[in-house]
């Protein structure tokens, strides 16, 4: 009997939100992700919360589960904007994370600092991104990322000739079954029109049984436990790789402790490793151990967001294309100025959660907590961004450069 | 049922509300006798509308809108003009008398208009009384107390009734407040729009002048409404200093008359934006409904607004609105701005960012007419059935 793993990934990303800022601030005020600490765009509170919430007693059981299983291994991709926000609030969450890369079986993976979607905009830019990450991964986890995700995994053969080209190993995607056709997610692909690089697609049902369905009581199958979780995996005779690719907020912010989650967390490899042929990896040793079982064509970009997988929830409506084209139409003139503090605001301007904030794809639904925002309302969002972003345009005439 | 008005002899929401409530409730197969203290031609086939004219009385005629004085006729040939005061306790007498012989199994009244005649009945007859609150007096006085001799039928009515309609939960919470009504005694009805009842626009606008502006890159600004405390007026004039010290090509027009026409007049000139403030009067007709199709966005910014149908009037013209979040109509329309009617530094800011953002401005747009299409009064229609039946004997 062959070789079966499970690759866990999972995503740590907090993005500097815009206060509210309006049009009296423009041409002021520039402080546009300083939100009083008692405002619900506060990222101080909100990292301190994620922090205690999620961060810390997710990574004290990973450490421990670590310590306590020498075949344990996961991925983490954890953008530059997250890190910042935890060395200036948060330093002993971040300790904890350094704590995980010291064990030697924890592989950091690589994307844009700003979790951007400069790939689609300004490809200079991405690659600034990209490298900028890989330099603070390197100075806070002394680590070089060898795998490859775009930000929500966005993911086309575009994409993937890129990662070729720049020499990572493998590349991550979502093993959405209009691509995948008959094929399963369980095994390592090659991407259409590359030479070397690996493709790992996420399970994404299995993924979702940990991410969303998990506190579930309406579900079927709840309460989920680790040896019946386990036991389903085992019992697919079909697959080299079992890829779980999640938010890292599954746990603890997502899921809440009361639902379980932690204990399903620290029972998992106990339960999987019973078995001798079964192992965990991390992305790039899957991406080592097995070969491309066939090849992957994606013409379309695929998302691992919404029923659509598509970035409709980010570029669907006149808001956001408007908004983004008009903040990419300032790349060149905010480099040029090379005033450290106003390309950073551009920066942190380019993050994708700004563009999802505005989406009203569910707004209309009535339930406007399907997504993730601290504005009320989508419009909110819009006005606020474009305030800044009427900011950033002063800041350069201020310059003597004329938008 | 006890109405005030119908359209088109309405001044305003309270009429529309009426009639759009009994169309609805006709098709759920209710028997509908609305009565009115005046005589008119309203071409409604759904329901019998029945004149309350005084004894000795000829004819009502209404003049101007709902807060005006009536023209009684007499039958000896004399006229009288009476205040609205004295009218409503005319309608009570005449109400009285009308109810003779006739067979009913419940009351329905509508504002303290029709309350006391609403009271009446009840006594006399001792059928259930159902009083349907479209505004209380502290709303209609911006806050200010009000008349005393309002709240005072106002306060008499909601306790002696079985049940208390309300066109929205801010209404409900004014009556709690107001009169200390037990919430439970309060039933939220929130009123809705009939997308089919919307006359089209034709292809001219009657506003040349501003079509012309807007071509030339200018952005209008919408009010629509009685000129009046309530409507919160001040407050958008000078959230329209700011807008226009930022955008200067923005536009405000206002249409609507009342006790504040002057005065608004007045402060839009000492704030120095005179020259960008365009005030209509009273419209009807095409004149109201190209006044939407002109504008870029509409603002209510109502100290208290019991519901205001307005923004969804605004939406079926394709014009998005910014809402006071002192409105019924906010707990019900979601593709909109809000905004605290006093916060006129964030209303400057919503509008701002309207008139110079035309993104915002089409989704917004966009998406509220597409909430649109789910507005319609047969729900409001089944919770009044609701209620009916839990206080009709013998009904399902």
């Amino acid at each position: 009997m062959s070789q079966k793993a499970i690759v866990l990934y999972l995503h740590v990303h907090q993005p500097f939100r815009i206060r509210h800022y309006t049009v009296f601030d423009a041409g002021v005020n520039h402080d546009y992700f300083d939100a009083p600490y008692e405002d619900d765009t506060s990222n101080e509170r909100i990292a301190h919360k994620v922090a205690e919430k999620s961060y810390l007693p997710t990574n004290a059981r990973l450490l421990q589960l670590l310590r306590d299983n020498p075949e344990f291994k996961l991925s983490l991709s954890i953008t530059g904007t997250v890190i910042e926000q935890l060395e200036k609030w948060a330093p002993a969450a971040l300790r904890s994370f350094q704590e995980l890369t010291e064990t030697g079986r924890v592989e950091i993976v690589a994307e844009t600092y700003h979790h951007s979607l400069a790939f689609f905009y300004s490809r200079a830019e991405f690659e600034r991104q990209v490298k900028m990450h890989a330099d603070k991964v390197k100075e806070v986890f002394g680590q070089t990322p060898k795998v490859f995700r775009n930000t929500e995994l966005c993911y086309n053969n575009d994409v993937a000739y890129w990662a070729d080209k720049a020499g990572y190993k493998a590349i991550l995607a979502e093993g959405w079954d209009p691509v995948l056709g008959w094929r399963s997610p369980n095994y390592v692909y090659r991407p259409a029109y590359t030479e070397n690089i690996r493709l790992l697609m996420k399970n994404y049902k299995l993924s979702d049984d940990i991410a969303f369905r998990f506190g579930d009581r309406g579900w079927s199958e709840w309460p989920l436990t680790a040896d019946k979780f386990a036991h389903w995996l085992g019992a697919n005779q079909n697959a080299t790789n079992f890829d779980l690719f999640m938010d890292y907020e599954t746990f603890g912010e997502h899921q809440w402790e009361s639902t379980g989650i932690f204990d399903f967390l620290s029972h998992l490899p106990k339960e999987w490793l019973k078995n001798e042929h079964h192992t965990f990896m991390t992305v790039s040793e899957a991406a080592d151990a097995f070969e491309p079982v066939d090849v992957i064509d994606t013409p379309n970009t695929v998302t691992w967001a919404d029923t659509e997988r598509d970035l409709s929830a980010w570029l669907g409506n006149s808001m956001q294309t408007g908004s983004i084209q008009a903040l990419y139409s300032l790349e060149d003139m905010v480099l040029a100025t090379n005033d450290l503090a106003l390309i950073e605001d551009w920066r942190r301007l380019t993050t994708s959660d700004h563009f999802y904030y505005m989406c009203t794809k569910y707004f209309n639904d009535g339930d406007i907590h399907a997504y993730f925002s601290p504005y009320e309302t989508p419009y909110e969002a819009y006005m606020n961004f474009m305030n800044a972003y009427h900011d950033i345009k002063f800041r350069l005439s201020q310059k003597g450069i004329e938008v | 049922m006890l109405g005030w008005e119908l359209p088109p002899h309405n001044s305003g929401g309270l009429g529309v509300a009426c009639l759009q409530l009994c169309r609805a409730l006709a098709k759920q197969n209710i028997d509908i006798e609305f009565v009115l203290p005046y005589e008119a031609e309203h071409g409604i086939d759904f329901m019998s509308v029945t004149a309350a004219t005084p004894q000795g009385v000829a004819s009502v005629i209404r003049s101007g809108i709902a807060y005006d004085s009536y023209k009684y006729i007499k039958e000896d040939g004399s006229e009288e003009w009476l205040n609205i005061y004295d009218q409503q306790e005319l309608y009570e007498k005449s109400v009285e008398r009308l109810i003779d012989g006739r067979e009913f199994d419940i009351v329905h009244a509508h504002d303290w208009l029709t309350a006391r005649a609403g009271m009446r009945v009840k006594e006399k007859r001792g059928c259930p009384l159902i009083i349907h609150v479209h505004s209380v007096e502290s709303d209609r006085s911006g806050g200010n107390g009000g008349n005393p001799l309002v709240l005072e039928i106002e306060e008499m009515a909601v306790h002696m009734a079985e049940r208390v309609m309300a066109v929205s939960q801010h209404t409900k919470n004014c009556i709690v407040r107001d009169y200390g009504v037990p919430a439970d005694k309060i039933e939220v009805v929130h009123n809705s729009i009939e997308a089919s009842d919307i006359v089209p626009l034709d292809t001219d606008n009657t506003y040349r002048y501003l079509s012309a502006m807007r071509a030339q890159g200018y952005r209008v600004v919408l009010n629509v409404g009685r000129l009046t405390i309530q409507k919160g007026l001040p407050n958008l004039l000078l959230a329209a200093k700011d807008v226009i010290f930022r955008a200067p090509k923005t536009l405000f027009l206002i249409v609507g008359s009342g006790e504040q026409y002057y005065e608004l007049i007045e402060q839009a000139a000492d704030l120095g934006i005179g020259a960008n403030i365009f005030f209509t009067g009273f419209l009807r007709g095409k004149q109201w409904r190209d006044a939407f199709a002109v504008s870029d966005l509409f603002v209510m910014p109502s100290i208290s607004e019991p519901f205001g149908l307005t923004p969804l009037e605004a939406v079926a013209y394709g014009t998005p609105s910014v809402v006071s979040k002192q409105s019924g109509v906010s707990e019900v329309f979601k593709n909109c701005l809000k905004v605290d009617f006093w916060d006129i530094k964030e209303m400057a800011n919503q509008i701002t960012s309207v008139v110079q953002n035309d993104d915002l401005r089409d989704t917004l747009t966009l998406n509220a007419q597409a909430e649109y299409q789910n507005f319609s009064w047969e729900d409001a229609s089944k919770k009044v059935v609701h209620v009916y039946n839990q206080h009709v004997v013998g009904a399902a």
